[in-house]
């Protein structure tokens, strides 16, 4: 970035926990609801109703924490964060301030193949508020989101470049969805990110002046966001501006941050205990219970691919990089038995058209049984490379099996015999090294054979007839 | 039969038995609100034709099962009861009619009582008077010129007048058993945790409990017994799993030991209340009670420590009052510059000037600078002071103290001097501040024919015993109420 700057960025992830109701009370939190449909006197803030804390989403944050590497802390506490605001029905959001649930921990992922440890600070729990909309003379205010529960996850200032940056965003999200905590989805804001830059001249010791930047809703954005304002920051510090501590919005229409205000104008929260909630109390027993739940997570199952199906690093860090694309291609395995030829067509002609149609892993057609059936059949020369293209996009969009496909497709198998025969009869002609392998014992080769009498008949021969031919022509 | 003269354990009884139906208990109580609330003002809202309907369907029900059924009962106006106006005495909630009916006055209602009408208090139960209502202030029905005590000042009017035979009021420092002092009937603040919040609009969430105003300990505790219970609604309610309080016996003699704790009988005490107090310990001794002298060191902290940790959690508790979703907003819309514009036009006009000095005085408390100084200071005595009374209870079963430093005084006397004001809950504060359960209890009349209270303090959760002595006290004392 700058030959003469170091770069500082902090990230702070804001990650609603998947449960079915609000953090303190019990309406639902379902993303699809109409305008202020899922609000309770407790989330508009009603005269004389009170918080109380929703055990699923403490088990939630539990698990998210556990699976961020960090220390559950047994005592936590919520206090409020005290500002006005239309959408903040209470006049404070309940936050854990001084106490929050976890502390350190770190989130490992591998970028351009070099591994990183990103440490975090903690990670604390918390209620969303509610979505102001604003239209020119008034404004409307869905109270939907007010009270979701959301984990802030804060990361140390140990972060030196935007590439960086995102990449931990990213495996954030990976950890977090692998543990079934956090759906992860930008979009619906399941998932915020809130970012601290500052440079300081190489080599200094002292932090310079840090800039919140918020409002980034993609993980593409991260990145321009964190260059656009190192670029500032740099071009301030050569012009001998300072550079004022202040809160930016990212415009991503424009790739460009603006001043939304400045630290002098920041509200004095007067964070204090909520006394109508009591600390919340953790025994070990409990915590142990929840980590023995918690699922593989990314980085151990992309060794154990390396190591179990000997995949390389590329093609085990992008299968791991989904937690669903990871559990499809375990299933696909298990019933073809072939790593390398699975990983190959997943990655290759799957994600071209998963990526292409923009589907849900929920609304696949394709299951993974048929997909392994045309694997084999693949496997087995049964199909052409062509033709098993053709078959897969079919059964992509209808979800046959590929024996419907083949015979839907009037992709008519040759039971002839005697042509079967001659095809053959030619093959074991022009490979009398390879047939005089076989018949010693290297029965491996029979796949060859088979192979080239599906090449000949451009893979329409019917495998019965070659299977059986084969054995019988090939003996002695 | 007349009816005003029956205790709440009486009628319960006659309602059973049929001597009185629930709607001639109302309507007769109805009427007297009618008559006299006009002048006492110890009602901010009542609605008859409600009231007797349901008093009907309770004597259409074949079984009368509950423990209060048919029993009318008055309720602060800072419970929230379906369908009722809760205004909680601020122009804030003027014309707020609550959707929900709070967890204690639920209970309540299903044991078969009668919400009768919500009582006048101090805007968000901040106050000692009763002055502070935006519906004006109750008078105290012992002498009209006078104020009944506050917060809960118009339920305590309304039970000493006899416009209801129970009431229900709220204590954050002192707010149910100065008002019964005042007014000469009985009000008990339980347990911290005891009985659930749900509903109750908060004034300072650490410090604030429920609790009955009755004119007698009975009639007191069998309240009490059906508000008490575990809420999931309410995080800091707690499971007692106590013996019933409804089966009491008089605190056998010489059975207790009674604390003294000589910085509850200071200079600021008025001197018809320590001659009071002085005959009433006489004849306990002489009932083989003993006493034993308590120093109680951080008493002089009580004031300042409560009046920062209650602002505090009530400049917090307060913010909800915004004018965005209920409630007062203010309809000069004309030269709003911003969003904050918007908060202090509604917030400015919504609130009374004690309500204003309060969130000031937290929001200062709370402000970062002053935090450790004050709000985290304060916290720490307070602990302290807890301590010191569990210290206390290894000597003594119960504490006895004035309630106040003396009897009502004035409409007006001393609205315009709020450090005074504060200085009338110099006895109660600590009870709330430590959970303690309090009890106040009438002791006599001064000079001017206005009633003094005794106060009992007791371990957490040793309500029972607490109440066995109040009985014995009560026995002795042989007060005589208003409507006796």
């Amino acid at each position: 970035m700058s030959k003469e700057y170091d770069v500082v960025i902090g990230l702070e992830i804001h990650a609603q926990l998947s449960t079915q109701s609000k953090c303190f009370s019990s309406a639902s939190t379902d993303f699809n609801s109409g305008h202020n449909e899922n609000v309770s006197l407790v989330c508009a803030g009603f005269p004389g109703t009170l918080p109380v804390l929703n055990q699923q989403a403490v088990d939630l944050a539990i698990k998210a924490a556990l699976a961020l590497n960090c220390e559950i802390q047994t005592v936590s506490v919520f206090a409020r964060k005290q500002y006005f605001y239309p959408d903040m029905p209470k006049g404070y959001q309940l936050t854990q301030y001084e106490f929050p649930i976890a502390r350190n921990g770190f989130v490992e992922f591998f970028l351009n193949g070099e591994p990183h440890r990103v440490p975090l600070e903690r990670a604390h729990m918390e209620e969303d508020a509610g979505k102001s909309t604003h239209h020119g003379e008034y404004t409307l205010i869905n109270l939907n989101r007010a009270g979701v529960p959301l984990l802030e996850i804060v990361s140390q200032p140990a972060l030196t470049s935007a590439v960086e940056a995102a990449a931990y965003a990213r495996a954030v999200r990976q950890a977090l969805r692998y543990a079934e905590v956090c759906d992860g989805n930008l979009e619906e804001g399941s998932l915020r990110c809130d970012c601290n830059v500052s440079i300081k001249p190489k080599g200094q010791q002292e932090l310079g002046t840090k800039v919140e930047l918020k409002n980034i809703n993609s993980f593409r954005f991260i990145e321009k966001a964190i260059d656009y304002e190192i670029q500032r920051q740099v071009q301030c510090l050569k012009s001998g501006e300072e550079i004022i501590q202040e809160t930016r919005l990212y415009d991503s229409v424009k790739n460009k941050t603006f001043s939304m205000r400045k630290k002098e104008e920041a509200n004095d929260y007067r964070y204090f205990p909520d006394p109508d909630l009591m600390p919340l109390i953790l025994n070990n027993e409990d915590i142990l219970k929840i980590s023995r739940q918690l699922p593989e997570g990314p980085i151990a199952r992309r060794t154990r691919f390396t190591k179990h199906y000997q995949l390389n690093d590329q093609d085990a860090e992008l299968l791991v990089s989904e937690r669903e694309l990871a559990d499809y291609f375990e299933n696909l395995v298990n019933i073809t038995q072939d790593p390398k030829l699975s990983c190959s067509w997943l990655t290759v002609e799957f994600l071209r058209l998963f990526n292409e149609s923009g589907q849900k892993w929920h609304e696949l057609k394709l299951t993974s049984q048929n997909f392994a059936d045309l694997i084999l059949k693949i496997k087995m020369g049964e199909l052409s490379g062509k033709m098993a293209k053709e078959v897969f996009e079919t059964m992509w969009v209808t979800g046959q099996t590929p024996q419907a496909v083949i015979q839907e497709k009037g992709m008519v198998q040759i039971k002839d015999v005697s042509q079967i025969e001659a095809w053959i009869d030619g093959i074991i002609k022009e490979n009398p090294k390879m047939v005089l392998d076989y018949q010693s014992g290297k029965e491996k080769l029979f796949g060859f054979f088979v192979g080239q009498v599906m090449k000949l008949s451009g893979g329409q021969a019917s495998p019965e007839i070659v299977n059986q031919t084969l054995k019988k022509r090939l003996k002695k | 039969m007349n009816l005003f003269k029956q205790t709440a354990t009486e009628l319960v009884s006659a309602l059973k038995t049929k001597q009185t139906s629930a709607v001639e208990l109302c309507s007769s109580y109805l009427k007297k609100i009618a008559d006299l609330n006009p002048e006492l003002n110890a009602f901010i809202s009542f609605n008859s034709e409600a009231v007797l309907k349901r008093a009907q369907t309770l004597d259409d029900q074949k079984e009368k099962k509950g423990k209060l059924h048919g029993l009318p009962i008055a309720v602060k106006d800072n419970f929230c009861v379906t369908g009722t106006q809760t205004t909680a005495g601020s122009k804030m909630l003027e014309h707020f009619i609550s959707p929900y009916t709070a967890t204690c006055i639920e209970k309540l209602e299903r044991e078969g009582a009668i919400v009768i009408g919500k009582t006048n208090m101090d805007e968000f139960a901040m106050g000692s008077s009763n002055e502070n209502s935006f519906f004006g202030p109750c008078k105290n029905p012992w002498n009209l010129k006078y104020v009944p005590g506050g917060s809960s000042g118009g339920s305590a009017a309304a039970v000493a007048a006899g416009l209801s035979p129970v009431a229900i009021g709220s204590d954050t420092g002192g707010s149910i058993r100065q008002p019964a002092s005042y007014c000469g009937v009985v009000g008990i603040k339980p347990t911290y945790g005891s009985i659930s919040r749900y509903g109750l609009i908060a004034f300072a969430s650490s410090l604030d409990q429920a609790g009955p105003i009755a004119r007698n300990v009975s009639d007191a505790a069998l309240i009490l017994d059906v508000m008490i219970d575990r809420d999931e609604k309410d995080s800091t309610s707690v499971d007692r799993k106590q013996p019933s309080l409804a089966q009491l016996k008089k605190a056998a003699k010489g059975s207790l030991k009674i604390g003294l704790p000589k910085e509850y009988f200071s200079q600021h005490l008025e001197k018809t209340t320590q001659n009071k107090i002085k005959e009433l310990l006489e004849n306990l001794q002489k009932d083989g009670f003993q006493t034993v002298e308590l120093n109680l060191s951080l008493t002089e902290m009580a004031i300042p420590v409560y009046y920062i940790v209650a602002s505090s959690e009530a400049s917090s508790n307060l913010s909800r009052f915004d004018g965005v979703r209920y409630g007062f907003r203010n309809k000069d819309q004309s030269g709003l510059s911003d969003l904050s514009d918007f908060y202090k036009k509604t917030r400015s006009v919504g609130f009374g000037d004690e309500v204003k000095r309060r969130i000031l005085l937290g929001t200062y408390s709370l402000s970062s600078g002053y935090y450790d100084e004050y709000y985290i200071q304060a916290a720490r005595v307070r602990r302290l002071m807890a301590n010191e009374f569990t210290s206390a209870f290894k000597k003594c079963d119960v504490i006895l103290t004035p309630t106040a430093i003396g009897a009502a005084f004035p409409l007006g006397d001393q609205a315009h001097d709020p450090i005074k004001m504060y200085f009338n809950d110099i006895y109660t504060v600590t009870a709330n501040l430590c959970g303690l359960p309090a009890i106040s209890l009438p002791l006599g009349l001064d000079d001017n024919k206005l009633p003094i209270g005794v106060q009992l303090m007791a371990p957490l959760f040793a309500e029972k015993a607490m109440l066995e002595m109040a009985l014995a006290i009560e026995d002795c004392v042989q007060f005589k109420g208003l409507t006796q």
